[in-house]
């Protein structure tokens, strides 16, 4: 009788926010499934089960393995590139050094920024001619680039700005980790004999490793899920050259309403996704060490 | 536990007792209408003030403006609320998405809305241009409201040292090409300093390129909107030309030019001509340094520019009442001296002959002559693409476009490429 009321009052107590991820995460994840095998609604075709149609016209869509591959180049440029940089940033503004207060906010303050303005900010430092990197470029002879308007450098161009806007989330992460960290065990390194760089690849980042697991979760997911500024920057383009997934999913879902096609990428997503954690989550929780 | 469960059932029950209550009494028909900002400037002010003011004028109807992003999200949203069966009354939506909101079934014809024969005087008053693609299948089913236009701008003042005319525009193709030949500029290093013109090429590609295609005397769709002219070996050359003015001139920069700091580059002396909206104009007016002109797009053969923006749509499943009041606030959004207004505030082209004959308008003109050659250009301008399917179709051709101006792929190839496609994705409505 006790245990029942016991789970009684657990069942309402994760009622309000199970109700809500459900109703906003499992029951859309659930409707996506079930899309992906029937036709869009049409007013004059009403849907219908097609079975696997929509995956064939996914197979067949040239512009989904440009995304799908896009999206990869895009997590892989950026995943490893923020962590070490977030790592780094946090080492240094561990130590004590002056200003370092001043340090910390700076380097986190891309993060605070809305993504659509960073997004803005970034344009004019990519702008052909008189834009910010064109300017220090110039001088040195290797001017005249057109950052986000050519097949070559637009998704390094806004894997740059993933990268710089995730680093300092980040390192906030990294941060509470290295204070986490005994000062009993830099002593002890420091009666032993070891050096700086010693100290760092033995103890430190063996210590971080949940944390970078963690951090690299989650910069994975990111890199599929965070895509505002190429909205804001190139539009997917030039010719797809920096749609990935995300941003094709909405194009095909509401700019061009066909829902199916939109429900059979997503499943596609859920399935990378899914993979990304399951591995991630097998492969390297041996390597952790928790503490 | 019990008895705060039964309290938060009175509460609940109390609060939607109430709400019911409120909607009951509520005598006033109300009218949702979404619209999109496309342009700068305080649009959400500008609207919300002219739906007070038709509210005072009309007791009894009231406006619920829903600013609801942009032109595709708009209509994203306009459309999931048709499937929802919470349509709204009104919307200002994309012209050329006229063929998605038929196909949708979500709009009802112009025709059907309107009663009297005054109404349909009003109905003919638009600039045929714009009217061209709010009908389809021979129905009218939309009001133009907001409506723009390219046109060409150009710096007096490097003109002059240039040695070019300073009050002239290029008139042809061949004479845009020698002038930003002569206004492109280099320093010692051979790094370009000034370019002699821009034309964006990112984005939506097409809409600046069907200037081109109709400068060359070739319509990019049929009037159905069932069948499109990619592979038109005249709109390759359009594009050729184009992609020359980088390439071969060296008169423009190379690879996409961007929309939006365009203006920039024209206002920071960065390029002596640019291709640009007339919603543009008030900017450029307040921020460049320099005199500068306003002319119609060349062409190779004849003028010719597309004609993009939004008009009104009436949504299906609405009362006759409704619908009385939807045409009463259309009608009053688009009367001339409001149609004056809203072109003065904000750029657009005001959409009717008449608005161009009030004391506003003539004042503004007086002021400032550039305002009128939008206007003039209207005779032969024709709509942005407007086809079913249209964003898939408009994408396909875009991603041609910027494959070419990328250097990835030859005019040709690319057009060819994007016809082959487009006929596919076209074929259920041929």
């Amino acid at each position: 009788m006790n245990t029942l009321r016991l789970s009684l009052y657990g069942w309402l107590m994760v009622l309000p926010a199970a109700t809500l991820l459900a109703l906003f995460t499992h029951i859309p994840v659930v409707e996506s499934f079930v899309h992906s095998f029937m036709s869009t609604d049409k007013p004059k075709r009403p849907s219908r089960f097609v079975g696997l149609d929509n995956y064939d016209s996914l197979v067949a869509d040239p512009i989904f393995w440009k995304a799908l591959t896009n999206n990869l180049i895009y997590a892989l440029g950026s995943v490893p590139l923020s962590i070490a940089i977030a790592m780094m940033m946090a080492l240094f503004v561990n130590d004590k050094l002056a200003g370092r207060s001043f340090l910390r906010v700076a380097y986190f303050t891309p993060t605070i920024l809305p993504m659509i303005a960073v997004a803005n900010i970034w344009i004019f430092f990519f702008t052909p001619d008189y834009g910010l990197l064109e300017q220090i470029l110039k001088p040195l002879g290797l001017g005249g680039n057109n950052f986000l308007g050519s097949n070559n450098t637009a998704l390094l161009a806004v894997t740059i700005v993933a990268i710089w806007k995730e680093s300092g989330f980040f390192m906030i992460f990294y941060l509470a980790a290295l204070q986490q960290i005994s000062p009993d065990l830099k002593e002890a390194a420091a009666i032993e004999g070891a050096g700086r760089f010693t100290f760092f690849r033995r103890v430190t980042f063996p210590l971080l490793m949940p944390t970078t697991l963690f951090v690299m979760v989650n910069a994975l997911i990111n890199a599929f899920r965070v895509v505002d500024h190429i909205f804001v920057m190139t539009g997917g383009g030039p010719n797809n050259a920096t749609s990935v997934l995300l941003f094709r999913i909405y194009e095909v879902g509401f700019k061009y309403f066909d829902f199916g096609l939109a429900s059979a990428m997503t499943v596609v997503l859920l399935c990378v996704l899914g993979l990304v954690a399951l591995g991630q989550f097998f492969a390297l929780d041996r390597r952790v060490h928790y503490q | 536990m019990n008895s705060l469960t039964r309290r938060f059932f009175t509460v609940s029950t109390l609060a939607l007792g109430l709400g019911f209550g409120a909607s009951a009494y509520a005598a006033d028909i109300e009218l949702r209408f979404y619209y999109p900002v496309a342009v700068g400037g305080p649009i959400t002010k500008i609207i919300d003030e002219y739906a007070a003011g038709f509210e005072k004028d009309n007791p009894g109807i009231k406006i619920k403006p829903v600013y609801a992003g942009d032109y595709v999200q708009t209509i994203g949203k306009a459309l999931t609320a048709v499937k929802g069966g919470d349509a709204p009354e009104l919307a200002i939506l994309l012209a050329a998405d006229i063929t998605s909101l038929v196909d949708e079934d979500a709009v009802v014809p112009v025709d059907d809305v309107i009663k009297t024969p005054a109404d349909k005087a009003w109905v003919e008053g638009f600039y045929p241009a714009f009217m061209e693609n709010a009908k389809l299948k021979g129905k009218t089913y939309a009001i133009p409201f907001q409506r723009s236009t390219p046109v060409l701008y150009w710096n007096k003042e490097m003109f002059k040292a240039a040695g070019l005319d300073p009050d002239k525009g290029p008139k042809d193709w061949n004479e845009m090409r020698d002038f930003a030949k002569k206004l492109t500029k280099k320093d010692a290093s051979g790094a370009v300093t000034q370019w002699g013109i821009e034309i964006p090429s990112d984005g939506n590609s097409l809409w600046l390129f069907t200037g081109l295609t109709t400068g060359n005397g070739v319509r990019i769709n049929n009037a159905e909107g069932t069948k499109v002219n990619f592979a038109d070996p005249k709109v390759v050359e359009a594009l050729q030309y184009w992609y020359d003015l980088s390439k071969v001139d060296g008169a423009q920069p190379a690879g996409l030019i961007n929309w939006g700091t365009t203006p920039r580059d024209f206002i920071e002396g960065r390029t002596a001509m640019m291709w640009h909206t007339t919603g543009n104009l008030t900017n450029v007016k307040n921020n460049a340094k320099f005199p500068f002109g306003i002319g119609f797009l060349p062409g190779k053969t004849q003028f010719g520019a597309p004609t993009g923006g939004g008009n009104f749509y009436f949504f299906k499943g609405m009362s006759a009442e409704k619908q009385a009041a939807a045409l009463a606030f259309v009608k009053y959004m688009t009367t001339p001296e409001r149609a004056a207004d809203w072109s003065t505030k904000t750029g657009y082209v005001a959409t009717q002959p008449a608005a161009y004959e009030t004391p506003a308008m003539k004042a503004y003109a007086a002021d400032f002559p550039a305002a009128i050659i939008a206007r003039d250009q209207l005779k032969y301008a024709v709509p942005e693409m407007t086809v079913h399917e249209n964003q898939r179709v408009t994408k396909l051709a875009n991603d041609a476009i910027q494959a070419v101006m990328t250097g990835a792929k030859p005019a040709d190839a690319a057009l060819k490429d994007a016809q082959a496609e487009a006929e596919r994705v076209l074929k259920d409505f041929n």
